[in-house]
Order: structure tokens, then sequence, then C-alpha cells
């Protein structure tokens, strides 16, 4: 019982950590007040590339940079439309996430003729698993050696790399300058623009940040998770690390316990296929699958808590007296 | 005040064309980037869609599903929402249509299910919007996001369905059998051989006209009717409907309640016009088309007709090229339709204030 | 007077903006001495805030100079205001309403790119600056928690932590209570000992002559007279203000009012801020007569047509109407006070009354389109419409008298006819009409004038509201003046003359001596 649920909670790192990434990624753009339901097309786009990359050179961190690169072109459009033409961020959204479903197979079959699939990554064109110092010595420590072991240790780079952008995401956002006005100019961006600072600056700012994060969790999906790149890959997760940010209420602890929460659903859904709980009989896995979606939707109408965003998020700033 | 201004033509149609173009230039960049020739892919995709009789029906058949989606996504604009879940409103609509096929598509000729069914795809579409409508109207939650998770839990109330309630027996994957003759929606090209007319073997079917008929339906309610002159009030000038007395959220509710139920009809196209059963993931994306569709079209339902045979052009045409050029996949149809949402939707104002203000100033001097 | 050896504070010289067709400010001049308190007084729209945003790099002149102790300066946005040493506050805080009082200071002017260090040394300088002035914040305090009196001193505290030696104040007064606002006056008072220059814009009277040094009158985007103040009073700056305008002359005959036919009682609203916009007021509307609203407009009439036609309900008080009460309880919807013959011309055409997109054959239905005259059983009557536009374009005389032109491609005159026929000819017992010839050229105001005098003579009532003083001393039978959304004088408009209604619009009469009753 401990063991399996040992397990679990380690599933639930591995599925976890792209979303912790992506919905940071998002903490970033929405506090800014630009609204980015593209985290979506920038992992997939990142992904991709990642792939790819990795494929060409032979180095996951090679294909972790062109990940970013991806990544923050595509943030860069959703800033250019957003930011600079004062576009309706949920169309760019959309259409930053449409163009990166037709683009990675099409340009995937082009150079890999695999059906729009990159070549399956093996050695060092993967991240693979840190076995964390003493693991196997502990591992046989009752309950602690398991937990070190299974549950800690044996996780690639990227997953520590997740859960340490928490802490600096926090660190960033509330205890510097940049996350001062990041936070002011989500909030009134009239404000920010009478101080003297530009709130067009600090918002692109953001937007890369963003790209960046996502960048991360693309290739955490492609050469991580997985061993290549497969069309749709990307498969929600970046609407589900929205629902994470609205759900964590757009602060980064709540938010990885969101991701948590999110990602432990995933993993008891797939533990629980076709097993039948004594008491309750075979729940549904598409009931767990969809608590997210329904918990975040009650959360929206005031059901459990309130979830209120930044104030200036999705409106354009045109400059003008108040 | 001044008084100069803009010249309609400039603004209905120079800026929009100049933001498609722009999108189309930029596909061509896709193709050269891909080491294909625009020119000759573009021959490629043009004769896939109209170059034989087939081709027409094929073109005409996906355009049915975009004029669905097309509609539901504009009339929503109409009232300044932006309803992102028409994905999951067909999704369900389309399980509303297979219920009724398989509870009556024995028992009931065709003249008495296909107004059942088109009804109850309607209806299933208009309750599905009907929850983030309310929502958004009674307790304000931002109904972007409520549709996005909308369609998300349509897609696992669908899986759960098919598999545990739905599936045929005897089958491994997660299809209802197949319905009687009696829930066929007829194919045009049977309709049109009593005729003589040959318009090949394509599954356009009756749902086309169908489709026609609610972009009538959109442009009565839209334009001649006192809640459309409400609809376009909220969504234009919703201080002015306050000073109207309109009330904004009661309009809201019954948009989306169309809104979803012109998105559900995808069903009668794709369930009852083309695979007689139910299945999975039979949406394939139209939701989200329906919004380059509904900017494309500039909301108005000529226009939407217009953009829907041009993306079910491409999606057929994208077909052919792919058959034709095995190194080009369908999904670069999927681009194209992605850089028109980018250039005539989210980028509508990069030319807009250069080029009004070049009249401006010429309408000045 | 200042010191000739020493540069003023401020000097502006021949500052001229403008916008579009509208001349905002024109050859402005202005010299303010060091450590004194500057007023500008003037009506709505006679280009106080233009000016102000110049100086704080809001808005680029389009000819003058701007000089600072002698200096002359090139200020191009905010920063460098800022840099030069203005700041100001503005009528709309420019705060971040979920941050601490210390973080809205900091903002902009950090100290370094981590918060730690530069948060200790302006939480000292701040606990300075506010022993030094008296300004009693607790600078942990989150702002949306915080009275607006305490809000906008941190707008100063955020001025003077960076430096400013000029500080501007747009209405400072206008969300104050009278404590409040005396408060504020001490606090300005210690400002200029230590050497800082203000600039206090206002269109409160009393409030010029109680705390400032020198005043500048504008009107109509210019400077038209400077004066000290303790060399001036308030007959003369009302005058000056209102200026001495060509009279509008409306032919009418004495009214004949009968019976009342709106009657209200203690109205009160409050804003989405909680600000009390209309403090109980009560009014009383007969058939037959002109009832003018007169004031600086943001002092409640907007809320008070707002609240009377239903637009927004009221939070407390009764409306007595077409033979209900109407109160908070009981309320009525604007369709529904329509269907009681209340019609209502919005004071913002574009905002309100219109919808810009629509053809005007559909604008002017706006509000009636679900009355049976446009509608058939399930389709509007597109022929009705486009007949009775037809007929009303030609009876108003609006051109070009085309249905099918989108409204926005009117003149702002034909506009108005637009919206005034459309409620006119519902033949309305009760006509609210707000700033019925704002942006309307000369030719078309006079007809509009008539047509309301015509109303009045067929036995209807109307309330008129307008910031235009002669327009409301023209066509009104009886006057009230609102100021701060309270009544604060009611005259007969045979005995009301522009000096007692600009005292009395600058809550500046009561202490008059021989008021009228």
């Amino acid at each position: 019982m401990f063991e399996t649920l040992i397990l679990i909670l380690d599933a639930t790192l591995r599925v976890s950590t792209p979303l912790i990434l992506a919905a940071l990624a998002g903490l970033f753009s929405e506090r800014s007040g630009i609204v980015d339901i593209g985290l979506e097309g920038k992992m997939l786009g990142g992904a991709f590339a990642a792939a790819a990359a990795a494929a060409v050179f032979g180095s996951a961190w090679i294909g972790l940079l062109f990940a970013i690169g991806a990544s923050v072109c595509l943030a860069l459009i959703h800033g250019f439309a957003c930011i600079t033409h004062r576009g309706d961020h949920i169309v760019s959204g959309v259409a930053i996430n449409t163009i990166v479903a037709g683009l990675t197979v099409t340009l995937g079959l082009d150079w890999f003729s695999q059906g729009g699939q990159t070549p399956a990554l093996t050695g060092d064109a993967r991240f693979t698993p840190i076995t964390l110092p003493f693991a196997e010595q502990v591992a046989d420590v009752p309950v602690i050696g398991l937990i070190y072991s299974e549950l800690l240790s044996g996780h690639n780079i990227l997953v520590y790399l997740a859960f340490a952008f928490v802490p600096a995401t926090y660190w960033v956002v509330f205890k510097t300058r940049f996350g001062l006005r990041l936070r002011a100019v989500g909030e009134n961006p009239h404000a920010v623009d009478t101080a003297g600072i530009s709130v067009a600056l600090v918002r692109y700012r953001a937007v890369i940040i963003c790209g960046v994060l996502c960048g991360i969790a693309g290739a955490y999906l492609s050469t991580a998770h997985n061993a290549g790149f497969l069309k749709d890959m990307s498969a929600g997760k970046g609407y589900m690390a929205l629902a994470a940010l609205i759900f964590g209420k757009w602060r980064p602890v709540p938010v990885l316990c969101a991701c948590l929460l999110f990602g432990f659903l995933d993993a008891v859904a797939v533990r629980l296929q076709g097993v039948s709980l004594p008491g309750i009989g075979e729940v549904p896995v598409q009931a767990i699958e969809v608590l997210p979606y329904v918990l975040t939707v009650l959360l929206l109408a005031g059901f459990i808590g309130k979830a209120v965003g930044p104030k200036a998020i999705g409106k354009p700033y045109v400059k003008e007296r108040a | 005040m001044s008084q100069a201004k803009v010249p309609a033509w400039v603004s209905v149609g120079l800026i929009p064309l100049l933001n498609i173009l722009l999108a189309f230039f930029v596909s061509g960049l896709v193709f050269l980037a891909i080491g294909e020739d625009p020119i000759e892919a573009a021959g490629y995709l043009i004769y896939g869609a109209f170059g034989y009789d087939e081709g027409i029906g094929y073109t005409l058949y996906y355009a049915t599903n975009l004029i669905f989606t097309g509609l539901a996504v504009s009339i929503a604009f109409k009232a300044g929402l932006f309803n992102i879940g028409g994905e999951g409103q067909a999704y369900i609509g389309g399980l509303g249509v297979g219920l009724l096929c398989l509870w009556f598509d024995s028992s009931l000729p065709l003249i008495v299910i296909a107004p059942l069914a088109i009804i109850g795809g309607a209806l299933f579409g208009a309750a599905w919007a009907y929850i983030p409508a309310y929502l958004q109207a009674r307790r304000g939650s931002h109904i972007v996001i409520t549709t996005i998770m909308f369609n998300f839990i349509a897609s696992s109330l669908m899986v759960y369905l098919m598999v545990n309630w739905l599936k045929a027996e005897g089958v491994m994957s997660p299809i209802s059998r197949t319905f009687e003759e009696s829930a066929w929606l007829p194919y045009m090209h049977d309709l049109f051989s009593p005729f003589g007319l040959d318009i090949g073997g394509s599954p356009l079917n009756m749902a086309f006209i169908l489709a026609l008929l609610c972009c009538v339906l959109y442009w009565g309610l839209v334009w001649h009717t006192r809640w459309g002159y409400q609809l376009r009030t909220v969504g234009t000038n919703p201080t002015a409907a306050q000073y109207a007395g309109i009330d904004n959220a009661k309009v809201t509710i019954w948009v989306m309640l169309i809104s979803g139920g012109f998105a559900g009809l995808v069903g009668v196209n794709e369930i009852m016009g083309v695979n007689h059963n139910l299945l999975l993931n039979f949406t394939a994306g139209y939701g989200f088309a329906g919004i380059a569709v509904a900017l494309m079209g500039r909301n108005h339902p000529v226009g939407i007709i217009l953009a829907a045979m041009l993306f079910g052009a491409l999606y057929q045409g994208g077909a052919e090229l792919a058959f034709e050029i095995p190194t080009i996949t369908p999904e670069i149809v999927v681009v194209i339709q992605g850089l028109v949402i980018l250039f005539s939707g989210a980028l509508e104002n990069m030319f807009k204030g250069r080029i009004e203000g070049f009249f401006l100033r010429r309408a000045a001097a | 007077m200042s010191d000739q050896t020493h540069p003023y504070a401020i000097e502006l010289e021949g500052i001229s903006k403008r916008f579009g067709a509208v001349q905002a400010n024109k050859d402005i001049g202005l010299q303010v001495p060091a450590g004194t308190i500057h007023g500008i007084i003037g009506e709505n729209g006679a280009g106080k805030s233009t000016l102000m945003s110049i100086i704080y790099g809001f808005y680029e002149a389009d000819s003058g100079t701007i000089s600072i102790d002698g200096q002359q300066v090139d200020i191009r946005n905010s920063q460098d205001a800022i840099k030069v040493g203005i700041g100001m506050v503005h009528q709309h805080f420019m705060l971040v309403e979920n941050f601490t009082v210390l973080e809205n200071v900091i903002l902009g002017a950090e100290g370094g790119a981590v918060l730690n260090q530069g948060i200790s040394a302006a939480r000292k300088e701040l606990k300075r600056l506010e022993q030094e002035y008296s300004l009693d914040i607790d600078v942990d305090a989150v702002v949306e928690n915080l009275p607006v009196g305490l809000q906008q001193r941190v707008e100063i505290l955020k001025a003077l932590y960076r430096g400013a030696k000029i500080l501007i104040l747009d209405e400072p007064t206008g969300v104050l209570t009278p404590q409040e606002a005396d408060h504020l006056f001490r606090i300005l008072k210690s400002l200029t000992e230590q050497g800082v220059t203000v600039l206090l814009i206002t269109h409160k009277l009393r409030e010029i002559l109680a705390s400032t040094d020198n005043v500048s009158v504008m009107r109509q985007g210019e400077m038209v007279a400077h004066r000290e103040t303790a060399t001036t009073d308030k007959e003369e700056l009302a005058e000056l203000m209102v200026g001495k305008k060509v009279r509008l002359k409306v032919n009418k005959d004495e009214a004949q009012p009968q019976q009342a036919v709106l009657t209200a009682k203690e109205l009160s609203f409050f804003d989405g801020q909680g600000v009390e916009r209309l403090k109980k007021v009560s009014l009383e509307l007969k058939a037959g007569e002109i009832l003018g609203i007169a004031g600086v407009s943001g002092n409640g009439q907007s809320e008070l047509l707002n609240v009377l036609s239903g637009i927004t309900p009221m939070a407390s008080g009764e409306i007595q109407f077409a033979g209900q009460t109407i109160t908070a309880n009981a309320a009525k919807t604007a369709a529904q006070m329509r269907d009681l013959k209340m019609a209502h011309v919005p004071e913002d055409r574009h905002k309100m009354g219109l919808v810009t997109g629509f053809e005007a054959y559909e604008a002017a239905v706006l509000g009636y389109h679900d009355s049976s005259d446009y509608n058939g059983a399930i389709l509007m009557d597109r022929k009705a419409m486009l007949d009775e536009c037809n007929e009303r374009m030609a009876a108003w005389d609006v051109r070009p008298p085309n249905p099918h032109l989108k409204t926005a491609n009117f003149s702002g005159g034909n506009q108005q006819k637009i919206v005034i026929a459309r409620e006119v000819e519902q033949n309305p017992e009760v006509l609210l009409i707000g700033q019925p010839t704002r942006g309307v050229d000369i030719g078309a105001i006079e007809n509009i004038h008539e047509q309301i005098v015509k109303l009045r003579d067929a036995g209807k009532a109307i309330l008129l509201v307008s910031v235009e003083l002669d327009e409301i001393m023209a066509l009104s039978d009886r006057i009230i003046v609102m100021f701060d959304g309270a009544i604060v004088g009611q005259v007969d408009a045979s005995e009301a003359d522009e000096r007692t209604l600009g005292l009395m619009m600058a809550n500046a009469w009561n202490e008059e001596q021989g008021a009228p009753e």
C-alpha cells in the first residue's frame, strides 16, 4: 500500500513538471496583464524544437536551447500582437496554438520523413534520470529510504529545475524591482506609466520569461518525459496549466499545489484504470481526469473560494488620462 | 470632432484584404521553407478543391461544418463574447444527434427523425453552452476560460459514454452500432442523380442545405429582429444598452444558447450525414477553425459562407496536395488557418492605423 | 510680489495645444514663485487639466516653453517631469490598490534590482517625510484598505519621495470630506514652508481663497487673469471664470407651471468605490416648466439623470412618478421608466445615447426598439422605421437626410438632433435632457432650444442639465444648483444672474450676505 502510494507520488512529480513550468510561465505573463492561452502552443513548439535539435545535434542541452528559442519567438509574436498592436489576447493565443499545431507536423515531416514525428532519441539526446547521492545506500531504510530513493531520487534535471523555479519565481515576483513593476503593470498600468516606467517594456520582459519557461516545459515533454516528438504531444497540458494558474490564484506556491493536485489526479486515474475499489466499485477514469477542469469552473464561479486575477488583465494599455 | 472619415471600402475592403493577403504570403513562405513551390502547391490545392466533381463535394462537405462553427463563434462575437467552446458544443451536439438516431432509427421514418435529430443536436449544443453562459452572466466567471474547460469536460464525457454505454457489441474500438438507413441524411449525389446530375461520390449531404438555412436564420435574427437589435447594441455599446433598458445578462445567455446550438449542428453533418454512427473525435478541430472562419468572414453570413468555402477548399485541397506531394501533410492547412487568425484577428490593427491615417490626411488635404 | 532676482519655480511661456479641431490651450503664460501655493481656476473644459498634463509630460505642447528655476526644460514624458522635480497628484489616483503604501511609493524609484535594500532605505526616508509633514500614514497598510483621504496622501508621499519641488494637485478635494480637505491644506501649507511649490487646480472658489497665495483664471483654453489672492474676491473670480458671454436669446413666453409630475425625495447614490455621489437630493418637477440644473460637471448631475431614468439603481430615497412610487426596493428599469413616458436625452450621446455603428434609422429607435410601432409578429418592421426616420429627418432638418448613413458619420449637431427627435417625438410626460447642445454647431443650438421650449409649452415637464451657464439661464424657468452631490441653491430664473449662480456653483454662496430667500 505504502509502496503504491510512493509510486503514485513519483508519477505525480513527473506528470506535474510540465504543468508547473507552464503555469509559472503563465504566471509571469498574466501578472503583467497579458492573458496567455498560448501556453499550449509554446509548449508544443518547444517540444518539437527540442526533439528536432536533439536529434540533429545529439544533445539534449542543445535541444533545450532550441526549445527556449522557439518558444520565445512565439511569445514575442504574442507580445507584438497584444502589446504593440493592442490585439485581442485570446485571438492571438488561439492563433499561436493553431499555427504551432500545424507547423510542427509540417516541418517534422519535411525534415525527418517520419509522419511528423522526430526520430526516437537515445543517450545524450535525452535528459536521463539522476540518482541522488546515497540513494542506493538508503534504499533499504524503512519509509525514509523508499521516499528518498524512489520518490525524490531518479528524476531528470528538468524535474528538479521545475521545482526550483517555484521559489525562484516567488523571489522574482515578490522580492525584486522587476517583480514589483510586473505586479503593478498587471494591476494598474496607469500608475506604472505615471511613475515614469514603460508599460510595454515590462510586459515584453514578462512574455519573454513566459516563453523561456514554456520552452523548458516543451523540452521536458519531448526530450525527458518521452523520447522524441509526437504530433499534439502537449495534449491540453497548456490549458491545464492555465487552469492550475487560476486555481492557484496567480501565486507561485498555490500554483505549485494546484499543479501537484492535477498531476496527482492524473497519476491516480492511470493507476485506477480498471481497478474496482472496495465499496465504491470501479471509478470511471474520465471522472478523475475531468476533475481539474470541473474544479476550476467551480472556483471561477465562486462556489469554492474566489479567483480574482490581476485587475488590468486582457486590457490593452492605451495611454490616456484616466 | 473631426469630420474627416475613412472611406468604407478602405475599412471593410482594403484593410481586411491586406491582412488576408499577408496571411497567405506568410503561408507561401512556409511552403518555400519546406522546399516546395507555393505556386505549384496552390495549383494542386485548387485542383483538389474545385477541379473535379468529387473534390467540389468534399470542399462543400468540409465547408458545412465550418459554416456551423463559424456562425457559432460569430454570433457570440456580436454580443462581444468569445465562445472558444465550439469544439465541445459540437461534440455534445453530435451526442444528441447520435442518441436520437440510435433510439428512433428502427421505429421512425427519416422525415420524422431528421427534424428531431436537428433539434436534438442544437439543444444538446445549446445546453453545453448554457452553463458557461450562465456563469458569465450571473456569476461573472470568464467565459473564455469556462468554455475551454468545457471542451475538455465534453471530451472526457464522450469517452466515458462511448466506452461504457454506447459502444457496439462485438467491436473493440469505441464506436456505436451503425444506424439503420432510416436515420441517414440523404447524400447530395443521391438527391441529384434522379435528375441526371452527377456530382461524384462525396460525403456532401443534406446538412449543407441546413447550414445555408442557418445562415439565413442568422441574418434574420441578427439584423431583423428586436432580439438581434438588442444583441448588436450590447456587443457594440454596452452603456447604450443599459440606457436602452436592455438586460445584458439575458442577452448573454440567449446568444450563447444560439451559439451552442449552431455548433451542435456539426453533429448532424458528421454523425447523421457521414459516419452514421457515434464515434470519438469527429469534431476534429472544427470548433477552433470556426474562429478563423468568423474572423475572416467579418461576422457576416455571406462572409462566413465564403470563408468556410475557402477553408473547406483548403482542407480538401490539402488532402489532394499531400497525396500529390508526399512531403507535405494536410496539417499545412492548419498553419494557414492559424496565420489567418493571427493576421486578420490578433494583428488586425497592424495596418489599420497607418492606412487610415493615410486616407485621413488625404481627405484633409 | 516675488523677488525679481529669484527665478520662478516654474514659468510657462506661450504654451499651445490643439486636439483636432479643439484648441485646448492657447498661448498660456504662467509664473509661479517658489514656495507658494498657486491656484488655477476655471470651468470644465477651460483647459486646466490639459495644461497640467503638458507640465507633467503626458502630452507634448504644440508650442511654448517650460522653465524650472529659470532653466528651460524639455519634458517629453513623466520620467522627464519627475527628473526636474515635478510631482503630480491626479484626480483619479495612480495607485496600485493591492500594494502597500511602501510598495506604491517606491514603484519606479526602487533603489536597486532587489527590493530589500531599497525598502529599508525607503522606510526610513518615508518615516522622516511622514513625520515632517504629519501625514499620518502607516506605510505597511494596503492601499485599498485606506480611506480616500489617506490614499491621496500616499500620492503626495510618492511625489515627495521622488524629490518633487513642484507639486501639482488636480481637483484634490473632489473626493474628500471637508475635514479631510482642511487637513490637506494644512499639509500643503507645511510643504510650502519647506520650499515646495504647489499648483492647485480646482473649480472651488472657497478653497482658492482660503489656501492660495496667487491665483490664475482660465477660460476657454486661455489664461484670462492673474491675481494675488489677497487682492481679489469671490465675485471677481466668479465673473472672470464665467466670463461675459454672449447672451443666448431664446424666444419664450412666461411658463405656465401646473401640477408636479415628478417628485424626488432624498435620493442617494454611491458609486463603485463607495463614494456618495448623490446626497439626499430632493426636487419637484412641474408640468409646463423647464427646471435647469446648473453646476460644474462631476457634481452629481450625471448620477441624478441616471437614477431618475432607471439606468442605475438608487441607494435610498423615493421617486413619485406617473402614479408609481419608486424606491430602492421597488426599483424600475430604464425600459419601465420609458413605458411610463419618461424620455431621456443622455449627456454623452456617443457613450450612451447612440450606437455609433448603427445606421441612423436603427439608432433612431434605441430604447423604443420593443415598441409595436417598429415590430411585426417576428421581424422588425424596417419599412416603418425607415419611413418614420425619413419624416423626422425632414422635420428636424437632419443633414444629410439619409437614414442609412452610419450614425458615426453625422456631425455632432445632427447626431444630437437624431437623439432629441427620438426622445421628444415619443411625446413624453417628462423629458430629462443632459447637455443638449454640447458639441453642437450654433445653427443647430437654436433649433434644439426652440424644440425644448415647444415641448414645455405643450405642458410637458423638462429637467435640463447643462454645464453651460448661459444655456441654463436662457432656457430654465427655475434653476437648481448642484455641488458635490447635493443641491446647494435654488433660484427663480427671473432673479438669477451669473454672479449668483457662479458663486453657488463654487459653493461660496452661503456665506454671502443678503442672499435672496
